[in-house]
């Protein structure tokens, strides 16, 4: 029979029990709508996190000292005052390494910032102007500051929104104006764009932003340098370039085989990986219930069809009878299941949709309908359907149409 | 010489219930040539309905010659079978059997959908037609629950009628209907027997067999008469005769 044929078919006997083919539509609708509102609800969760530990810069690498004493060397020391990173380590990386694109050292320094009445405390960073590059950092306004101002410690900084709103009064512009941290004036000259919070609550707009060369001596008198920051020139040459750190700084550092390394890398991959598999397994559960829903649903149109071709033995014989083969009665119930699920599919991916929507509306929870989701809903929905249709479908097929016509 | 439809050799058919074998037909024998009107009678437990089965291909012999348009059907699998039912026979059954919640015409339809050589214009042309031919052409879009009895047997005869079949075959036609409108059935049938339509009639009302041209008799199994009706009634001139019913 055609395929036109057989779907009309199945079409007019689902029509002749709308609510009962409503009902069993019901078991897949609200099995694919949980499937993909939890699987929103878990993607949205995980690339919002990814997103948050992206905008730290996604190529990021870190580059931190660390004590390389054990036990018998006295106390160990904690990594802020472990002073093995120098400011020739940061040139020979710069020259020697392929894998990187943006580098900077970095010191940092606690104080307060005084303008005009007001004052805040807040935190200095020393760093090359490459950083804001690494850190994915545009400004908002002003200019950055340049190698002459790095050459010669100027005392010139950028201003995170944080310190702006509690320096000035609002509509008046920062840039231009002399601010002094601990006691130090530094003239601004361009204000970073807003940031927002890290992925651990830190607000990362509290920040004044100036030359390193500038934190390092005028502030905090050091010769050592406290992090290195470092971009990868693309995602996938991250490990490449944390190997040739390695190497490199363990060639400067005149580190013997076996010797421990006196720092550490890390990159944002790592962070973002912990995470990830975090709300992965969050993904994972939330499906697993969803997907137990959809074969209760699936159960639900087995359930039906069998009553379906008990129902109509009748009419199975008497198809039989004007011709029907096994196959075509086959066909005509496989077609009804499949009907029903994949109906039910296209209403659940749309009420999951709605669903999705108003969650993050209501409860502002991040959700990300994938439209990998939706196919898989959707054909496991056709699968459900051909699976749990079968077995009634082929119990139909073998029925023998002199006994099914005389069934009462 | 008229075209042989059916032609039944040493048919039996034996039933296995446990351990016991029942032998329900023990050896028939007939022919039918093309054009005639054949009444198959007999009590219960003669053997007609597994007659009937075998001969709507709907059941296999066990062993004999069943040639339905010359194909021996005997060898036949399940899907030829089918295919065979399809093409060859119109079965008319004493419960109607039209689909319920299905309108007159969709039902008359119904044959025509398992033959993939009619288009759906094609379909629906010769099921009005069919419809046609039983005076139902006002009743098309009819549910079965909005006509009377007669009236369903009649759209099941369009329905048997409408895969232009070499024969038909009916199971009881009449049984569930009263006089007049068996009478109006017989004389449905005598008219398409008149244009030519092989007709296979069960029935074991004497009545009934009167109209036809032939009767069969079946007993145990066995063929015990085979006679030419010499004295063929016209269903017409009968239902003439009635008095006129005041609830018809």
């Amino acid at each position: 029979m055609k395929f036109v044929n057989l779907f009309k078919i199945a079409m007019k006997a689902l029509l002749r029990n709308k609510m009962r083919a409503f009902l069993t539509m019901l078991g897949i609708i609200i099995g694919v709508a949980a499937v993909i509102t939890m699987v929103a609800i878990g993607q949205g969760s995980k690339k919002s996190i990814q997103d948050q530990l992206s905008s730290m810069g996604s190529n990021m690498i870190t580059i931190r000292p660390q004590s390389n004493q054990t036990v018998g060397g006295g106390a160990r020391l904690d990594a802020s005052s472990v002073q093995s990173l120098k400011l020739e380590d940061v040139t020979a990386i710069g020259k020697q390494a392929q894998h990187i694109s943006a580098l900077s050292p970095a010191v940092t320094s606690r104080g307060q910032v005084i303008y005009a009445g007001n004052n805040w405390p807040t935190t200095i960073q020393g760093v090359y102007p490459d950083f804001l590059t690494i850190r994915d950092w545009p400004l908002k306004d002003g200019i950055l500051f340049s190698d002459e101002n790095e050459n010669n410690a100027a005392k010139v900084c950028l201003l995170g929104q944080t310190v702006v709103e509690n320096l000035f009064t609002s509509g008046e512009d920062p840039v231009g104006k002399i601010i002094r941290f601990n006691k130090i004036p530094f003239k601004v000259i361009g204000v970073l764009a807003e940031k927002g919070e890290n992925a651990f609550g830190q607000d990362q707009d509290d920040i004044v932003v100036a030359p390193f060369s500038t934190v390092q001596k005028r502030i905090l008198a050091i010769t050592w340098v406290q992090n290195i920051y470092a971009s990868a020139t693309n995602e996938s040459a991250t490990d490449d370039a944390v190997d040739e750190i390695s190497t490199i700084l363990r060639t400067q550092h005149k580190l013997k085989r076996g010797d421990q390394d006196d720092f550490m890398v890390r990159t944002q991959a790592e962070l973002i990986n912990t995470f990830s598999s975090t709300s992965q397994l969050l993904t994972v559960l939330l499906t697993a219930i969803a997907g137990i829903s959809l074969v209760v649903g699936g159960i639900g149109i087995m359930n039906i069809m069998y009553v379906s071709v008990t129902e109509r033995t009748k009419e199975i014989g008497l198809r039989m009878s004007i011709g029907a083969r096994g196959i075509d009665i086959l066909l005509q119930f496989l077609v009804e299941a499949i009907l029903i699920s994949v109906t039910g599919g296209i209403i659940g991916v749309l009420l999951g949709i709605l669903a999705a929507q108003l969650i993050t509306t209501f409860l502002s929870w991040p959700t990300l309908v994938s439209q990998s989701s939706i196919v898989l809903s959707f054909l496991v929905c056709a699968i459900t359907g051909v699976f749990f249709g079968y077995y009634p479908a082929q119990k139909a097929s073998r029925l023998d149409p002199i006994e099914a016509l005389r069934y009462e | 010489m008229p075209k042989l439809i059916l032609e039944v050799t040493d048919l039996k058919r034996e039933f296995r219930m446990g351990a016991e074998i029942v032998r329900a037909l023990k050896g028939v024998h007939f022919t039918v040539e093309a054009g005639e009107f054949v009444t198959i009678m007999g009590s219960s437990g003669s053997g007609k309905t597994t007659l009937l089965n075998i001969l709507g291909c709907l059941d296999k012999p066990t062993s004999g010659v069943y040639n339905l348009d010359g194909v021996n059907v005997s060898n036949l699998s399940r899907n030829e079978l089918a295919q065979l039912r399809n093409r060859k026979i119109g079965f008319v059954f004493q419960s109607y059997n039209l689909l319920a919640r299905t309108s007159a015409l969709e039902n008359v339809e119904l044959p025509l959908y398992y033959n993939s050589e009619v288009s759906a214009k094609q379909r629906y042309d010769r099921s009005i037609k069919a419809l046609e031919a039983v005076n139902l052409g006002d009743r098309l879009h009819h549910l079965p629950n909005q006509l009377s009895g007669g009236q369903q047997q009649r759209v099941a005869i369009a329905r048997a009628l409408v895969n232009d079949p070499v024969m038909i075959l009916a199971d009881e036609a009449t049984g569930n209907l009263d006089s007049r409108t068996s009478y109006e059935i017989m004389a449905l049938m005598q008219d398409l027997n008149q244009q030519g339509k092989t007709i296979l009639f069960v029935t074991h009302e004497p009545d009934i067999a009167s109209f036809s041209s032939r009767t069969i008799m079946l007993k145990d199994g066995k063929v015990i008469r085979d006679s030419k009706n010499e004295n063929i009634r016209s269903a017409k001139e009968v239902l003439a005769s009635l008095p006129v019913s005041e609830d018809y």
